[in-house]
């Protein structure tokens, strides 16, 4: 039987031609993965601006703190008979109208501003007047609910009256407190957006943290009605 | 259409001195910051521990100007047995929180995660200054507890209600110690979620062209994966804080129970359950240990790596174990609660995965020998410390296997033994991480090298010494001797105080050995060898491809792309014997992922 020789294989080192990208420029994350030798490997044609990752784990942890005080709530309940339940503040339930008023002008604002700014077209609608609607919601329900907490010290339920009351002052003023911080970006948003520099990603991940201040609002209210 | 400009650093190179070395953007200087903050954090833990271990050795010798340090808690320089209990829970706090969480971490990530992944900074500068900051106060904070009427808390690391929760009835630091306490850890959980949001994204989003995922060196995964464990275990102990505090100036029953009697007072709290806090505590608490060593195993993976001159076993294996250990850490907590009055069906169901648990990070340390086992692995002071620290994570994990079991751990939780295993597997092994991770990127954070003989002694001192103190810990602990007491007088404990003597002697051996390190490091960072190249180990991530130290946008005029695997050494057909990640060079290894 022959026997073929072979040469040992031989790796010819060539060289990739570089490819230099301007600094300051796009950056990476997802896109353009180009491997060794050319070949495409999972290529997505655009990556997430950091801003609207960004935005999903920060509620990500906002997430875990609350439900660290629902979990919180649910053991402390069971713990003792010392439990008080009363009426929610009714304003409450028209708060609810407010915020999720709020998240509705918000979301007519931002189409108008996605649709201008996707198509270059000329402006329609009146964007920044649905971010101050927005804005004033916010302040109305930041206003409603420091009503409620009035409203309850006026008739002598105080943080420490009752376990009960201390988890509705808690939930709802860190609630309160995380609303600010979005009130803080739409007041930023709208500043960017006189000026004209207001990126989509900001705007895109100011509304998902307004959106889910509202659906954080519903969630707290379902369980403190159930609660309380 | 799409944002490029959110790519771009939002941040140009700083002018003033402020804005370059105090309240600077660049993730390099807060990176140096976080090391800085961190190595003062320690010296001051490492200075309470040798007042302890005084103490306990000598507990009648006075310790010549202690009492300045506590008029009350330590009159005529000899401390009360409640002062020792505060400088306990001080040690533990500072240790934990600001050296093994923010060295290997925040300190080490912040400076290299942005570079390892091709990144200019990170994406939220402002975000990442203030993390820092806000971990500066945290600090300043935890500090003044030392100035407040009856110094810091007593309650130890763990804060465990209701004594944390009952304000100055429980004892010395019980009121505005605890609150003290309380404020730093939810100061200090701020600053880290601002941190693991900026890891998070620029590991995710702001990766150079080529860096896919699998590509990005394990010291990168081991700071993305605590950065996920970061974000969702400190945004947990945040609200434990807040309920805390107000437990104590509002008079809340979060806590502390009803009909609670303190010196023939009864409390007017009602109906607070005291295993709320630990259950919130301990959520955080078991992530958190693996928040300390995580980065360690990252980091000592990448030095070994680069010393061995050849890839691990399996690179995917190794991320995967660590993967596997940040998931299972949420699910084990309760193994700290065995003797807390837990249903033994829990104990059950905690007990398991704890176990399961030991499956991880066995596969981490059998990657790590079998990588070795026949590599010419070059001996300095960072492939030492890299050697120390699985050996320490050997021989800490090993007790790690008796605790898990409910009926062994009940016998031994609250002696020595735990404190043994510990200190070893997440204190020793966290600290040698450390060292090694600042022996072998020195160079590239400033441009000198590193005195090698003198980190070879600090090795050899450090190493012998952490068994001295530590391994008779284990025996302690057998021994049936009870940890937080600050003297063994009962007959039983009386023939184990030589033991403490020698641990003492060993703990100041050990503790002045380290003394070599922060002058090595003083020394070095101003009349230190200059380093020979951008690229001394001849490492193949991108932290050795750009200047040294890294110019303000990392990278200089143009940015990076990758074309290899992270660890391409000894392939065959190259030109020398590693790879770079931005080498053009067309030769690939077999196993480089296609």
């Amino acid at each position: 039987m022959a026997t073929t020789v072979h040469d040992s294989p031989t790796i010819a080192p060539t060289k990739i031609e570089p490819e230099r990208l301007p600094s300051h420029g796009s950056g990476g994350g997802w896109r353009n993965l180009v491997p060794a030798g050319g070949e495409l490997r999972r290529v997505k044609d655009s990556s997430p601006p950091p801003a609207s990752t960004g935005i999903w784990v920060g509620l990500a942890a906002i997430t875990m703190t609350f439900a660290a005080f629902t979990s919180a709530l649910i053991v402390r309940q069971g713990n003792a008979p010392d439990w008080h339940h009363f009426n929610l503040p009714s304003i409450l339930y028209l708060n609810s109208l407010v915020i999720v008023a709020s998240s509705l002008t918000l979301e007519m604002g931002r189409r108008q501003l996605a649709a201008y700014m996707s198509t270059a077209r000329t402006q329609e609608g009146a964007p920044a007047r649905w971010l101050d609607a927005t804005l004033a919601l916010g302040l109305l329900f930041v206003a409603g609910q420091t009503f409620a907490w009035l409203q309850l010290r006026a008739q002598g339920f105080g943080l420490a009256t009752n376990i009960s009351y201390s988890f509705f002052y808690v939930l709802t003023v860190t609630h309160a407190v995380h609303l600010l911080g979005g009130l803080g970006g739409l007041v930023r948003v709208i500043g960017k957006l006189n000026q004209s520099v207001l990126k989509r990603s900001t705007l895109n991940a100011t509304s998902l943290y307004w959106h889910f201040m509202g659906v954080l609002w519903l969630y707290l209210l379902l369980l403190l009605w159930m609660k309380l | 259409m799409h944002d490029l400009s959110a790519h771009a650093v939002p941040h140009g190179a700083p002018t003033s001195f402020i804005r370059k070395h105090v309240f600077s953007l660049d993730h390099k200087v807060i990176g140096k910051q976080y090391y800085a903050l961190a190595l003062v954090a320690a010296v001051v833990g490492m200075f309470l521990s040798w007042l302890m271990r005084i103490h306990l050795g000598w507990g009648s010798l006075a310790i010549p100007g202690l009492h300045l340090l506590s008029s009350s808690g330590a009159p005529g320089d000899v401390m009360t047995p409640e002062y020792y209990l505060q400088l306990m829970t001080m040690h533990g706090t500072i240790m934990v929180f600001f050296v093994l969480t923010t060295a290997p971490f925040a300190a080490f990530g912040n400076f290299f995660l942005p570079i390892q992944t091709g990144a200019e900074d990170m994406p939220f500068p402002h975000f990442n200054m203030m993390s820092f900051w806000v971990t500066f106060v945290a600090f300043l904070v935890m500090i003044a507890a030392f100035f407040v009427p009856d110094g810091p808390t007593l309650g130890g690391w763990t804060q465990y209600a209701p004594l944390s929760a009952i304000g100055q009835v429980g004892g010395p630091g019980q009121g505005w110690g605890v609150v003290c306490w309380a404020a730093s850890i939810a100061i200090f959980c701020i600053g880290q979620l601002l941190g693991s949001l900026n890891f998070i994204t620029t590991t995710l989003d702001m990766r150079c062209k080529g860096m896919s995922l699998m590509r990005l060196p394990l010291s990168a995964w081991g700071w993305f994966i605590t950065s996920v464990m970061g974000l969702t275990a400190f945004a947990v102990l945040m609200p434990a804080c807040i309920l805390l505090i107000l437990d104590h100036v509002a008079g809340t029953s979060f806590f502390v129970p009803s009909n609670l009697v303190i010196g023939d007072h009864v409390l007017p709290h009602t109906g607070g359950s005291t295993l709320l806090w630990q259950h919130l505590f301990w959520f955080f608490g078991h992530p958190e240990v693996y928040i300390a060593i995580v980065p360690g195993l990252g980091i000592v993976s990448h030095v070994l790596i680069t010393n061995m001159r050849r890839p691990m076993l399996s690179h995917r294996v190794l991320i995967y174990s660590m993967g596997a250990l940040a998931a299972l850490s949420y699910m084990v907590y309760g193994h700290h609660m065995f003797v807390s009055g837990m249903n033994p069906v829990s104990s059950l169901a905690f007990s398991f995965p704890t176990l399961v648990i030991t499956i991880p990070s066995t596969i981490v340390v059998l990657i790590w020998l079998g990588s070795l086992y026949g590599s010419k692995l070059r001996i300095n002071a960072a492939s030492l410390f890299s050697l120390g620290f699985i050996s320490m994570f050997i021989s800490g994990g090993v007790s790690g296997f008796f605790l898990a079991q409910p009926s062994i751990d009940i016998m031994l939780h609250a002696t020595y033994f735990v404190v043994g295993h510990f200190h070893l597997v997440m204190g020793v092994a966290a600290m040698f991480g450390i060292f090694a991770g600042t022996y072998f990127w020195f160079p590239k954070m400033t441009g000198r090298m590193m005195n090698e003989g003198l980190g070879k002694a600090h090795f050899i001192l450090s190493f012998i010494g952490a068994y001295c103190i530590f391994m008779p810990f284990h025996y302690l602990g057998i021994a049936g001797n009870v940890r937080r007491y600050q003297a063994f007088t009962d007959d039983y404990l009386i023939p184990l105080v030589p033991v403490h003597k020698f641990i003492t002697v060993a703990a100041l051996l050990t503790g002045f050995a380290q003394l070599i390190f922060v002058s090595n490091l003083i020394y070095s960072r101003f009349r230190g060898e200059l380093a020979p190249s951008d690229n001394p180990w001849q490492g193949t991530s991108l932290e050795w491809s750009t200047a040294t130290p890294p110019p303000h946008n990392n990278f200089g005029d143009t940015m990076p792309v990758v074309y290899h695997d992270p660890y391409q050494y000894s392939v065959e057909g190259a030109s020398t014997d590693f790879i770079m990640q931005t080498s053009t060079e067309n030769v690939h290894s077999p196993d480089e992922e296609k």
